[in-house]
């Protein structure tokens, strides 16, 4: 019934990978080499936030707790987002290569991968592949009779909580409690999955490891731009020829992008996904890149007959329905958000009080404890900027129907 | 409840905490294993995980209510998830949740009478290229019609 849609592959992870390669070569280097190529990379996280992965490591590998956690995280859940599906489908080898060579680095001894219970039905073909990396010996214990080098792999799931992929929500979900993000500091590189130091490293940060080990950082910073380097995973959904999955370096326009995918009569790209951002055409010529449009892939494409109101309603229903309801300004700022966006879409506002909202979406994104209730206004405030002819005409031609 | 029928119950949760351990970290998974065989956790259950596990009972409700996946009231045998997202919305979801809708006679958030099938919605499942998309159960169904929908429902056992 379900087909993984590779429409094309780039420089790094569709590049063709031979299972236990990186491991090899990892384990002949030092950590500290680890460590400096992976700098050198400039890889940084690929569940949107964009934090670099030599950071998090060395800060994990600083800590002297002997118990130190490696989590992997695979839920999934922003809405247009379907590349770590894909990735743990065809290519779970790469992602846990990247795993074993990460808790090699960090000295980790434990590895759990966090999938949702949405893609339960990859588990029989993850466990198959795990269980062959033991009779390998990529796990277990003296990996590859590295003395002192034992490690293996849990997988736990989810159960059907979008905030839990905010990283110590989801340690809070693996300890056995609701999803509720914890205060940071400390951070779970100190304190993270029982009080122990945790690295949380989304599906796609890890599959990208293996390649840096095996053909190094310098190789890997030449890729994209000089902020944003290497390749990234698109999700690539909505109205357009070929939805799929898209490996483009990073920097790509998406002009560029939309071209590729063979889009047309375009009037809008969410890029981010749900809490991401909505542009116009008349910005489709900037890059999607950390230094500009931030993305944990999802590019979703609005074609010149969608609604963009109904769109934003769709997200901000999302959104209340996901928010983990722990902070006022998440928990009752996106009802608002949503019960203004049904305002628009009846006529039946004032400037004012959508002022007023905006200058609520504003103090959301500061004031909330997660990512969630910081990113969840991100749709309104830039639907509402970029598509104002629309937006507030709406419920005018609504009724003169 | 019989008092066999609490002594059988404990003695599954018994086994359940033997399979997962008795620390909070395993509360998750041994709900996932009875939600999954039961299709909801009852409160009798939900009193032997607390106590095996040395937490309050709010504590196990508190998880359960949180998340989507988990229930403590009645289901059907069959849970039907239809994707509400933003793909799966602008493919046509409304048209497939109408036919379905129809075909089991019951609304969205309701369970058949004979206790088959319990529809509901759910935020996106990851199939954005495909949509709309539905899960029954584990199992994923992609570019659905409502055709097709119906149809699959109709080879649910």
């Amino acid at each position: 019934m379900m087909e993984n849609k590779i429409e094309r592959k780039g420089q790094v992870l569709f590049s063709g990978y031979k299972y236990g390669e990186g491991i090899k070569k990892a384990l002949k280097l030092s950590r500290e080499d680890i460590l400096f190529e992976l700098k050198e990379s400039k890889l940084r996280g690929r569940g949107g936030a964009g934090f670099p992965t030599s950071t998090k490591w060395m800060l994990t590998a600083a800590t002297i707790d002997p118990d130190k956690y490696l989590i992997c995280n695979a839920d999934e859940g922003e809405p247009g987002t379907f590349k770590d599906r894909v990735l743990l489908l065809e290519y779970p080898a790469m992602v846990f290569d990247g795993m074993v060579i990460g808790a090699y680095t960090i000295g980790a001894k434990f590895g759990i991968v966090y999938l949702r219970g949405e893609y339960k039905y990859m588990l029989p073909d993850l466990e198959a592949h795990l269980e062959k990396m033991r009779k390998d010996n990529y796990l277990g214990e003296k990996i590859l009779g590295k003395d002192g080098f034992d490690f293996d792999i849990e997988i736990r799931l989810g159960s059907g909580a979008y905030v839990c992929g905010e990283e110590t929500a989801l340690i809070e979900s693996l300890e056995g409690s609701r999803g509720e993000a914890r205060n940071r500091p400390p951070f779970p590189v100190n304190r993270g999955y029982m009080g122990k130091p945790s690295s949380v490293n989304n599906v796609e940060t890890f599959a990208n490891i293996p390649f840096i080990v095996l053909k190094g950082g310098k190789w890997y910073n030449k890729l994209g731009t000089e902020k944003s380097t290497g390749t990234k995973l698109f999700s690539v959904s909505g109205d357009c020829e070929k939805p799929g999955v898209y490996e483009l370096p990073w920097g790509t326009k998406v002009s560029e992008l939309l071209e590729i995918v063979g889009a047309k009569n375009t009037k809008a790209v969410q890029v981010g996904g749900a809490s991401g951002i909505c542009i116009p055409k008349s910005q489709f010529d900037r890059m999607l890149a950390y230094e500009d449009l931030a993305t944990g892939g999802s590019v979703k494409i609005f074609n010149e007959n969608r609604n963009m109101l109904e769109v934003l309603k769709n997200f901000m229903e999302f959104f209340v329905e996901e928010s983990c309801g722990q902070c006022v300004p998440c928990r009752i700022g996106n009802v608002k958000l949503l019960e203004g966006t049904k305002m628009l879409l009846k006529g039946e506002f004032t400037f004012e009080y959508i002022n007023k909202l905006k200058e609520l979406g504003r103090t959301m994104k500061i004031a909330s404890k997660c990512g969630l209730g910081q990113s969840s206004p991100n749709p309104f405030l830039s639907i509402l900027e970029n598509f104002k002819d629309e937006v507030f005409n709406q419920g005018w031609r609504n009724n003169g129907r | 409840m019989l008092i066999s029928e609490k002594q059988a119950l404990t003695e599954r949760v018994g086994m359940l905490v033997q399979k997962y351990g008795n620390s909070r970290s395993a509360l998750i998974p041994i709900l996932q294993d009875i939600q999954h065989n039961f299709k909801y956790i009852t409160d009798f259950e939900q009193q032997e995980v607390a106590r095996l596990l040395d937490i309050h009972p709010v504590e196990v409700y508190s998880v359960i209510s949180f998340y989507s996946f988990l229930s403590s009231k009645q289901r059907g045998k069959n849970i039907v998830r239809l994707c509400q997202s933003i793909s799966c919305e602008l493919e046509g979801k409304e048209k497939v949740a109408k036919a379905i809708e129809r075909e089991l006679g019951i609304k969205f958030g309701e369970t058949t009478k004979d206790k088959k099938f319990t529809l509901e919605y759910t935020n996106c499942m990851g199939m954005c290229d495909q949509s709309p998309a539905m899960m029954v159960n584990e199992k994923v169904y992609s570019k659905l019609t409502p055709e097709k929908a119906v149809q699959i429902l109709k080879e649910v056992k």
